[in-house]
């Protein structure tokens, strides 16, 4: 007998989300994923200077804001012909890194440890799902412990970030052409000693802690598969190559879609709206495309488009980035570390795309990403530029591409008349949260879970275990509105 | 007996049970140890986001005195402890139990709860822009959840721009129709105190401060706020008041260029019109400050937030 079984909010994630799913056997055999908040920051954007973008696109998201920031000044970068100066590569760098830090422990110890361990009994503890705590007391006990540490070590990534960017969340200091900041001794040596504290806990405490977890909670190495399709545009540029998918970045830009890694050409990603309440043209390049909502479309059931590349789905984030790393061959440090932990844990790449798979593939990264600021800070050179000048053109149009922790960001901008013409941006959530598409296939969350546990309608806790293992950031994703019916039928709310 | 009911004999009991085990109890025993004392006065919270982008949330968890732990965990002020009934990025519940917890500590704390509200009101097409959760098969507005929260609560604080005023949420054309919610209590005739902590996001002093001065003292009385509901004491003076850069504009020193050091009002700084304590208290743990990164201040704290401050890079 089918049951519908509707989440709705699910919470500790970014912003507001609702999940849907038909319940057969056990198991779940239909899900479908919607957002209930629409901002239209397209809207907002246009007819503004372009400097502006990078400031107000911050603002999609207070948690990964450094990713929009850096995304923007790219794709302003790219329109306006410039080429940030090394001070300012190194520094846009160092304030996301800072932050990659920052979003990946904040994710996995305050949105992600309540699934599996049990805090004290007080809000925010309770209440909560009662079923499926099998760590032993002691250990469950030391999560919430760390989850309080973890609470400390995420302020201080956030203040490493603030002493390049001036303020967190919400960078002040990145622009096109580089940052505003000038870099001073007193401030590497208060970065640098943050830094160790950081990959002192990172080394020590967390990638223990997913090592632990993935062994008490071994099914889920074979729960939350997805699409097994993997897109990465890359992060943390280490030249200045003008052409950005010729920049050598510590996190590699790639596809993988079976063995090997693929390259990525910008020019096949595609936003679908046959599911999405649009009325625009489907299957749209992102710098052509349009924002024109139709309430109560027919056969529509969300709000959000579905982006695809090449016509397929795609998963991004710290698995895809995880993905590509591996396929790429043993030599990098990420994909260096990752080998261990897998032999560690005794998995093999195939079980890396599931539940626990994407918990260790962020602390696998964080790990790697924290090692290296240590290097990067000190390439920075006092004296020298930190920005060129820049000047608006007319008419324009450009593109930044950009891993943001959660995943694949690409912002594009149309300048009409010296001002922001059109402006879209494809956020990682919209990968992974999207509806199905013209051939009726399902979005990557959507698809991850099928086939997920579902013993007590009332208690759907692997419902909610592979959502949050994507980390979704709903704020993030512009285009949403509240889907305003039914989606499946009759449902138990819960 | 505290509002949640717990008795003097249950903290006993907790306690004892507390001792038996580590290590995370002994995070919570000193909680338990005031509560014993019986002076431990409890307020339940209600933080509900609306149009939002969770960046208050993210930045008043960067409050270092007290820290985040005493803020959620243990007690905001010796001798007064919030309980964060609902948050819902922090809390453990999801789907309609969450939701449920919201509605249940309205009602029982009737009067008695702080309704604290991140991000602004989508109110165009009757608020079908932004919902959360269900009742009787129709998503819930969020202007529906702020219209049916705020009577009941003993005050309603507003955390950052877009929840005081409507900030970058409400930005033209405001395709939403996104109010601050002021606005959107006035309209619909609540009377309920509300206080607003603005900025993009909010300053986690400003916010413990505010919260301290309600826990205290009560609600501040009409001198003690500006005409624009926020407290004096951290929005009574302009950041160009005590702008670091005040000697580089007496000597004409001007930046001109992103990365130049000088004052910044030719590259846009809003300092002049934007009311705000930054200079002094700076951010994130004071390790820096928008102009101390040579970044113009934007008037992030200011009703009209970024319309009114628009194009940001250019001397107004």
């Amino acid at each position: 007998m089918r049951t519908h079984v509707m989440v709705d909010p699910l919470t500790r994630i970014e912003g507001h989300l609702r999940v849907e799913v038909a319940v057969d056997r056990e198991e779940v055999v239909e899900a479908r994923v919607g957002a209930t908040l629409y901002r239209g920051f397209e809207q907002i954007l246009q007819n503004r200077d372009p400097l502006d973008a990078v400031q107000l696109v911050q603002r999609f998201c207070g948690v990964c804001p450094t990713a929009h920031a850096v995304a923007s000044s790219q794709c302003l970068d790219n329109a306006l012909g410039l080429v940030p100066p090394d001070n300012g590569r190194i520094i846009r760098n160092l304030i996301q890194g800072a932050n990659y830090i920052q979003s990946n422990v904040l994710h996995f110890y305050h949105l992600a440890v309540l699934d599996f361990a049990r805090g004290p009994d007080v809000p925010p503890f309770v209440p909560r799902y009662e079923a499926d705590y099998r760590l032993p007391k002691a250990t469950s006990e030391a999560l919430i412990a760390h989850y309080v540490q973890a609470l400390h070590i995420r302020l201080k990534a956030h203040e490493m970030s603030a002493v390049f960017s001036g303020k967190m969340p919400h960078c002040a200091s990145v622009v096109p052409g580089g940052v505003t900041v000038v870099p001073e001794v007193d401030k590497i040596t208060t970065f640098l000693w943050r830094l160790k504290e950081l990959r002192d806990f990172v080394t020590d405490v967390y990638l223990p802690d997913v090592m632990t977890l993935g062994e008490v909670y071994r099914d889920y190495w074979e729960i939350g598969i997805g699409c097994r399709r993997f897109l990465s545009y890359g992060a943390f540029d280490q030249d200045a190559n003008p052409d950005v998918t010729k920049r050598s970045r510590f996190f590699r830009m790639g596809r993988v879609a079976g063995d090997g890694v693929e390259p990525v050409d910008a020019r096949a990603i595609t936003e679908d709206v046959t599911a999405s309440w649009y009325r625009s043209a489907s299957g749209l390049h992102p710098s052509a495309g349009e924002t024109d909502p139709e309430v109560g479309k027919a056969g529509g059931y969300t709000w959000l488009k579905a982006p695809r590349y090449g016509g397929e789905v795609y998963e991004v984030g710290p698995l895809a980035r995880a993905m590509v790393a591996h396929a790429a061959g043993t030599g990098s440090a990420h994909a260096k570390l990752l080998h261990d932990c897998m032999s560690h844990a005794r998995v093999s790449v195939d079980q890396l795309a599931s539940v626990m798979g994407r918990h260790l593939a962020r602390a696998v990264e964080t790990k790697v990403l924290a090692d290296a600021m240590a290097d990067w800070v000190l390439e920075i050179t006092l004296d020298q530029p930190v920005a060129v000048d820049h000047h608006i053109p007319d008419e324009g149009a450009g593109v930044g591409l950009w891993d943001a922790s959660r995943g694949a960001l690409g912002h594009w901008i149309g300048i009409r008349r010296g001002k922001i013409g059109r402006y879209q941006a494809v956020v990682p959530t919209t990968w992974n949260a999207s509806p199905r598409d013209a051939r009726n296939r399902p979005g990557a969350i959507e698809q991850a879970l099928l086939g997920a546990p579902v013993k007590d309608a009332d208690n759907p806790f692997a419902v909610a275990r592979i959502v949050r293992s994507f980390d979704p950031c709903i704020a993030c994703a512009v285009h949403l509105v509240t889907p305003g019916g039914r989606l499946l039928g009759k449902v138990r709310v819960v | 007996m505290g509002p949640y009911g717990f008795t003097r004999r249950d903290f006993l009991r907790w306690a004892a049970a507390a001792t038996a085990v580590t290590p995370f109890n002994e995070e919570f025993l000193p909680r338990l140890g005031t509560a014993l004392e019986g002076a431990v006065k409890e307020y339940p919270l209600i933080w509900m986001q609306v149009s939002a982008c969770s960046g208050c949330s993210v930045s008043v968890i960067n409050t270092i005195h007290p820290s985040i732990k005493n803020v959620i965990l243990d007690q905001i002020l010796p001798g007064h402890q919030l309980f964060l009934n609902y948050h819902s990025t922090l809390m453990a519940a999801t789907g309609r139990r969450s939701t449920d917890m919201a509605l249940e500590t309205a009602r029982k704390y009737k009067g008695k709860f702080i309704y604290i509200v991140e991000g602004a009101v989508p109110t165009r097409e009757d608020g079908a822009y932004g919902t959360l959760g269900e009742e009787d098969g129709k998503p819930v507005t969020m202007l529906e959840w702020v219209r049916r929260l705020a009577p009941d609560a003993m005050a309603v604080l507003t955390v950052g721009t877009c929840a005081a005023y409507g900030g970058i949420a409400a930005a033209a054309p405001n395709p939403t129709g996104c109010k601050g919610v002021g606005e959107v209590l006035t309209a619909a005739g609540i009377t309920t105190p509300v206080i607003n902590v603005p900025g993009c996001p909010c300053h986690p002093d400003w916010f413990i401060g505010t919260v301290a001065r309600v826990l205290l003292y009560g609600l501040p009385s009409a001198r003690e706020v500006d005409e624009y509901g926020r407290l004096k004491i951290y929005f009574g003076k302009s950041i160009h008041a005590r702008c670091i850069h005040r000697d580089d504009l007496d000597e004409g020193i001007f930046a001109e260029h992103f990365g130049q050091t000088g004052c910044l009002l030719e590259i846009g700084c809003k300092g002049p019109f934007t009311m705000g304590d930054c200079p002094l208290r700076q951010w994130n743990s004071g390790v820096n400050w928008c102009i101390n990164a040579n970044a113009p201040c934007m008037g992030c704290t200011e009703p009209g937030f970024p319309d009114k401050h628009s194009p940001l890079y250019q001397r107004r």
